[in-house]
């Protein structure tokens, strides 16, 4: 498949750049990315996949806009409100790029449907707010084999870290379970920057990116966390050694997956 | 002596374990972090047993939940 003159401008500046080029471009308008949630996180990362032209962008959740989330997901706008939030980030990616073809599943991903789900897509994004979420994601990649990204914000700080099978931890290994119900602050208690998914969303965007047109070295085996009242980024680094995780490890004890029960946020995505 | 918490050196009582760091260092959620020295884990149930010695490593990895719920029940 050929670049067409219209998509060698649109992609000018990508195509430019030596790590990317027309080769790199069409990787991206081959490559089918994942977004769960359509949230803090997931609105930056999908806007910037979707201009990249990452050719087929599935976006997941189950909630509609709400007046409070326009803080922080640009994807949305104040006339969207009470639309499905996968409907509205459709459009708003089709009117970005034509290119993109938007697959929207209007529902909350379960181990019922995670796995026939995400098995069309070359990487996921997790920008999930809640922990049964992120451990349903991480251990539907780790039995998919698929790489994703992990990231979560709260306040002024962020973090996150890229799963790839075989080249180190899983979220798992970094974290055993879910904390229990109320035990650890979240969003809605909390609050959040709203440029915190800005700046940790286009990251996961940019870990997608890297990942499809093969470039440069992503966050596997480390986590990177970002504090913005200090202006510090860290990175930590990882155990390599894997083979104790119950699911990622040399002898898994989570082979099925688990609905952990739900506890964070009702009603308001972050 | 020296030692370097999450990227910065810092200078701590000697024979300081993980648990007492935990609490010096003020880490929200004692209960639910995860403790890396020298870039390996320490078992949750080992911090009050864990000495910290000269020059370790020390990482305190946070529950960070953060996104939309995109995916609950």
């Amino acid at each position: 498949m050929a670049l067409t003159n219209e998509q060698i401008e649109r992609y000018s500046r990508h195509i430019i750049l030596k790590e990317v080029g027309a080769k790199g471009q069409k990787k991206l308008l081959n490559a089918k990315v994942l977004i769960i949630g359509a949230g803090g996180l997931g609105a930056p990362a999908a806007l910037y996949l979707a201009a990249a032209g990452v050719g087929t962008i599935g976006i997941a959740d189950a909630d509609e806009v709400d007046l409070s989330n326009l803080q922080r997901q640009v994807i949305h706008s104040t006339a969207d409100i009470g639309k499905p939030k996968v409907q509205s980030a459709k459009e708003s990616m089709e009117a970005i790029n034509p290119d993109v073809k938007v697959i929207t599943y209007h529902k909350f991903l379960t181990s019922d449907n995670i796995l026939d789900i995400i098995k069309d897509y070359d990487f996921i994004l997790d920008g999930t707010d809640n922990f049964p979420a992120k451990f349903l994601i991480n251990d539907a990649c780790v039995m998919a084999k698929k790489p994703f990204s992990h990231a979560g914000i709260i306040r002024f700080k962020g973090q996150l870290m890229t799963y790839v099978p075989g080249e180190g931890p899983c979220y798992r290994c970094v974290f055993r379970d879910p904390p229990p119900k109320d035990a650890v602050p979240t969003c809605k208690q909390a609050g959040v920057i709203g440029a915190m998914g800005g700046v940790i969303g286009s990251l996961q965007a940019m870990e997608a990116v890297k990942y499809i047109i093969g470039q440069g070295k992503l966050l596997t085996g480390s986590l990177l966390t970002y504090d913005a009242l200090s202006m510090t980024f860290h990175k930590i680094q990882l155990p390599r050694d894997t083979s104790t995780c119950p699911v990622c490890g040399t002898h898994p004890t989570i082979t099925k997956l688990i609905d952990y029960e739900q506890t964070v946020c009702e009603g308001v995505g972050l | 002596m020296k030692i370097t918490v999450a990227g910065t050196e810092k200078q701590v009582a000697d024979g300081i374990t993980v648990a007492q760091l935990i609490e010096d260092e003020k880490v929200e959620t004692p209960q639910y972090v995860t403790v890396t020295v020298n870039d390996e884990f320490v078992e949750s149930g080992k911090f009050a047993e864990t000495v910290i010695h000269e020059g370790d490593s020390i990482e305190f990895l946070y529950f960070m939940g953060g996104g939309s719920n995109g995916s609950d029940k």
